[in-house]
């Protein structure tokens, strides 16, 4: 039930809005991985990143793909637990816990299935496309399966369409730049200096106008 | 009662001339990929399989039904739009005030669905002029807000204002009109479109003399005139079956679109270089955005409009 509500959803609502309304520029699409386990790893400005990613894959593979979100601001009160969880499909992720690596268990699990974990390091959508700081989550899931593809994914203008705090979507279109796969380097520093490096490479494609 | 109202054998015939060219651009395509192996034609294949996709999409919009000829028409605006406010700097302060830009679309599409031509002509220029600097001030940020107000009215002015009349030519039916509005609808977006081609061919096989190297350094006089010279022939030849233009007066319209259609281009050109960007998007492969399209219609549409509007209705 919940399935085909998610295809509903994605098929009625969430596609024609990507395509029409905002209009998605997607350099390099073929070089999304069709099937897990894979992680797509993106810069995050907007409720609409986790939808418009979604959005690039056929209605048949919405099932396979699994946005890390947290738990504290998706499972507040019973609908919205229901909306993510099962229209969405994330992985809720504890985000004040200390219980340390436990917490990513859930990730390691979702791609040992052979799922596609959709993840924004940023942590939060923070200022609209103003980029914070990677936490190194990540590194520790890209360690722990180390034979990972992790695909770096830069987005921009979908921090103006719906920028936090904001319930109006001014359309406006979004580039998409899909880098090349990569996977866990050996140690944690290099790691997240090799993501930094992949990213900025992709942030550095567009030429983007002022927005403030 | 007919099943397709706005299809008049001119038009089909106009429809079916433009489908002709299309085939004799593939078919030139093919060879030149024959002949010549060594070379890339990727972007000229990419270019002529959108043109029959446009042709496509535009023959449909304008020959089913008229409704969905102003939503199609409506609709382009919006891509024009969005392209011009995605690829300008803007500020976050003004994203209520981008929305009430947009909604100046329906508004005025309705317009000229309606035939309330006094209401399509001013509710831009003057109603949107000074409805947008006060939504402007409502938010409160002064801060750029000179060159805020005035590109976001410079963007609807060109992508919405000037591209709706082409929605209002589609009213223009009288007995005289051999093909209805859409007709001279069909008139100026073809004549437009091909003097572009035919100024882009006749440059690249004969140009020498730039004529605004600051601009547009692969524009040339010879490519110019080139689509001056063709625009005006083909206006000639058709103008009797789908406009009431006289000879003398279709000769006039050819010149207007010629020169019109490369001043709009033009124009875009210099607001690209101004942005530091080549194409305006990559909707359409081999073209770029929307933008790279109708850039020399938003001078088209509304110049031969009053033209003929001044002559005949």
């Amino acid at each position: 039930m919940s399935r085909f509500l998610q295809t509903l959803f994605f098929a009625l609502i969430v596609k024609p809005i990507a395509l029409v309304m905002l209009g998605l520029n997607v350099r390099r699409r073929n070089r999304l991985p069709g099937a897990g386990p894979a992680v797509l790893v993106a810069n995050h400005n907007s409720h609409l990143d986790t939808l418009v990613l979604m959005s690039l894959y056929p209605l048949g593979q919405l099932r396979w793909l699994r946005p890390v979100a947290a738990a504290d601001y998706f499972l507040r009160n019973r609908l919205s637990a229901w909306f993510a969880t099962k229209i969405i499909g994330i992985l809720p992720l504890d985000r004040t816990a200390e219980g340390g690596r436990n917490r990513l268990a859930p990730i390691t699990e979702a791609l040992e299935q052979g799922q596609i974990v959709i993840l924004f390091p940023e942590g939060s959508r923070g200022e609209p496309e103003k980029r914070e700081a990677f936490r190194t989550g990540i590194a520790h899931i890209a360690k722990a399966r180390s034979d990972t593809p992790i695909v770096p994914i830069f987005m921009y203008g979908l921090g103006k369409a719906l920028p936090r705090g904001e319930a109006l979507l001014v359309p406006f279109f979004c580039d998409i730049f899909v880098g090349k796969p990569f996977s866990w380097t050996g140690n944690r520093k290099t790691f997240m200096a090799e993501l930094e490096v992949r990213m900025n490479t992709l942030a550095n494609e567009g030429d983007f106008p002022e927005w403030e | 009662m007919k099943v397709f109202p706005e299809i008049s054998v001119p038009l089909l015939w106009a429809m079916a001339g433009i489908f002709v060219l299309l085939l004799l651009a593939s078919a030139t395509t093919i060879t030149l990929v024959r002949l010549r192996p060594e070379r890339d034609f990727t972007e000229l294949s990419q270019r002529v399989r959108s043109w029959w996709v446009m042709a496509s999409v535009f023959a449909v919009a304008i020959g089913l039904d008229r409704r969905l000829s102003f939503f199609f028409l409506g609709f382009v605006s919006f891509l024009a739009l969005k392209e011009f406010l995605s690829l300008i700097p803007t500020r976050r302060a003004d994203r209520r005030v981008l929305f009430w830009a947009y909604l100046a679309i329906p508004v005025q599409f309705f317009w000229a669905s309606q035939a309330w031509y006094g209401m399509f002509i001013i509710f831009i220029p003057v109603y949107l002029f000074l409805l947008l600097p006060m939504r402007m001030i409502l938010v409160g940020e002064t801060e750029g807000f000179l060159k805020a107000v005035g590109t976001v009215h410079w963007g609807v002015m060109t992508t919405v204002f000037c591209l709706s009349h082409l929605a209002y030519l589609l009213i223009l039916d009288s007995a005289r009109t051999p093909a209805g509005g859409a007709g001279l609808l069909l008139f100026v977006v073809f004549l437009t479109q091909f003097n572009d081609v035919a100024q882009y061919i006749s440059g690249k096989l004969l140009g020498r003399r730039k004529v605004i190297p600051k601009v547009s350094p692969n524009k040339t006089v010879e490519g110019l005139l080139g689509g001056v010279v063709t625009t005006l022939g083909l206006s000639v030849l058709i103008a009797p079956f789908l406009t009431p233009l006289y000879r003398h007066e279709s000769l006039a319209a050819g010149l207007i679109i010629s020169f019109g259609g490369f001043v709009g281009d033009v124009v875009m050109s210099a607001v690209k270089r101004d942005l530091g960007i080549k194409h305006s998007g990559s909707i359409l492969p081999g073209h770029g955005g929307i933008l790279d399209r109708v850039d020399s219609l938003t001078f088209t549409a509304p110049l031969f409009f009053h033209y003929i509007y001044y002559l005949h209705y």
